[in-house]
């Protein structure tokens, strides 16, 4: 479970990070042309916060683990499974799914909200850091605006979203795992089809959210 | 004592296993012989529970073992060792670690104690204590092959399965793991079935040879008999003759 919280987490932190700082920059860019057009760009830091930590943040460090993480796992276990060494772990009175697949899971539902926290706090910072050093933009007034306006629930949500795709994404790739067959090939097409499968739904069950989460009774 | 009772399996059209009748008496060694694709592989997962027949009960002392499920199904593992094909070693884990697999995650033995037992299990397949800090991918096919004998062995099971012991291994290698599973077999007391086309590690290990053919048993019979069965599926796989009742499919 720790060197999966290890292999999942840490390693992920550098592409996570990169993405979220270029994904916070262009959308300041974005959405500063976009609110010139009435006016309106002083509700730039309000408008990226909210995209990123609702949105963005949770979204895109998902979609890089799915990259990372599910093609990883899918690859593990269509290959133990290709060697017989999931055949194996049964004949040594060891369940699958209790040795392969739980840490997996457990570690992807932990970590993936951690890595979105870092996803936002990056991500904002890049919107920032455009805001202060091109466009004029006073640092701490941008930073206070963002701050004043971000409510809990907007950063929470983002994070009951993460723990959701990080099920997602352990799931997809166990599955696939579990299900290669044919050698090589079987575990190339298995590590494919745990990285699309992922990622289609994570938007799918991202819109879900967002929809239940958005709700005015 | 084991028992494959009107064992049917199929996958898609094929039939792999056609009314399957084996047994092995207790404290024997079994070895099934046969063609490539002959349902040889599917018999024995039938009996290690990996693969669920379609009909008929295989008998492990009177129980049937392809109807177990969830803990007890687990718990008749405890009783068996499995050599694989391929060896199946974990790549993640050390050869000591690997072999003291079971010790350690089914049976709760705390590490060093497990540690020990696991050398003791190396040196009786005639390994140094150098290799049990090795990764298993740093070890040659037989190393390989003896690490898994190792592991199979090492909580003393009542019953062991080998899946091709000697394939893909030089004539010296081969025959040092047919003495090794002779010698581990016969001390353990344990009965045996074994898998195999390689017809000296049969003679070397066998009391009991069964030919297997389209899923059926042809013939057995004791080692001795080999090169008189009599039975034309016997003597053209014992002679290698390309002509005779087995059709090659190549």
């Amino acid at each position: 479970m720790a060197r999966q919280v290890w292999v999942i987490g840490y390693n992920s932190l550098p592409v996570v990070g990169l993405t979220a700082i270029f994904t916070g920059a262009a959308l300041a860019l974005n959405i500063y042309t976009g609110g010139g057009r009435f006016n309106a760009e002083q509700i730039m830091p309000q408008i990226v916060g909210l995209g990123i930590t609702r949105e963005l943040g949770p979204v895109l460090a998902a979609l890089m683990l799915a990259g990372r993480v599910s093609a990883g796992i899918a690859a593990e276990i269509g290959a133990m499974r290709a060697t017989e060494q999931i055949d194996a772990l049964r004949t040594l009175s060891t369940d699958p799914f209790q040795y392969l697949i739980a840490p997996r899971l457990a570690a992807a539902i932990l970590v993936l909200p951690l890595l979105t926290l870092v996803a936002d706090a990056i991500g904002v910072g890049g919107g920032w850091l455009v805001a202060s050093q091109t466009l004029g933009f006073n640092p701490d007034v941008y930073m206070r605006a963002t701050m004043d306006f971000l409510r809990g629930w907007d950063i929470g949500s983002g994070l009951v979203k993460a723990a959701v795709f990080g099920l997602i994404i352990a799931t997809m790739g166990c599955f696939h795992g579990f299900k290669a067959s044919g050698g090589a090939r079987g575990v190339g097409r298995a590590t494919t089809d745990a990285v699309v499968s992922a990622a289609v739904l994570i938007f799918a069950s991202d819109y879900l959210l967002t929809t239940l989460f958005t709700h005015k009774p | 004592m084991i028992e494959w009772r009107g064992v049917r399996k199929r996958f898609g059209d094929r039939v792999v296993l056609d009314r399957l009748q084996l047994s092995v008496l207790p404290g024997r060694s079994l070895v099934v012989i046969g063609g490539s694709g002959q349902g040889k592989s599917v018999m024995l997962k039938t009996a290690l529970g990996l693969i669920r027949p379609d009909g008929g009960q295989i008998l492990i002392d009177g129980e049937d073992v392809a109807r177990l499920t969830g803990r007890a199904a687990q718990q008749r593992f405890s009783r068996l060792g499995m050599l694989f094909q391929g060896a199946a070693l974990f790549d993640s884990l050390s050869v000591w670690e690997n072999i003291a697999f079971r010790l350690i995650n089914a049976d709760g033995i705390a590490r060093h104690e497990a540690r020990r037992r696991a050398l003791a299990a190396l040196s009786k397949v005639r390994l140094g204590a150098r290799v049990a800090d090795l990764n298993p991918a740093e070890l040659s096919g037989g190393m390989q092959k003896r690490v898994a004998l190792a592991r199979a062995i090492v909580a003393e099971p009542e019953i062991m399965f080998f899946d091709e012991p000697t394939t893909g291994l030089d004539p010296i290698t081969a025959s040092a793991i047919n003495q090794l599973i002779t010698q581990q077999v016969k001390g353990l007391g344990c009965t045996s079935v074994t898998i195999t086309h390689d017809l000296a590690s049969a003679r070397a290990i066998a009391d009991e040879v069964a030919l297997l053919h389209d899923g059926k048993v042809r013939w057995q019979g004791p080692v001795s008999d080999l090169d008189r069965s009599g039975d034309p599926y016997v003597e053209q796989f014992v002679g290698g003759f390309v002509s005779g009742p087995i059709t090659s499919d190549v």
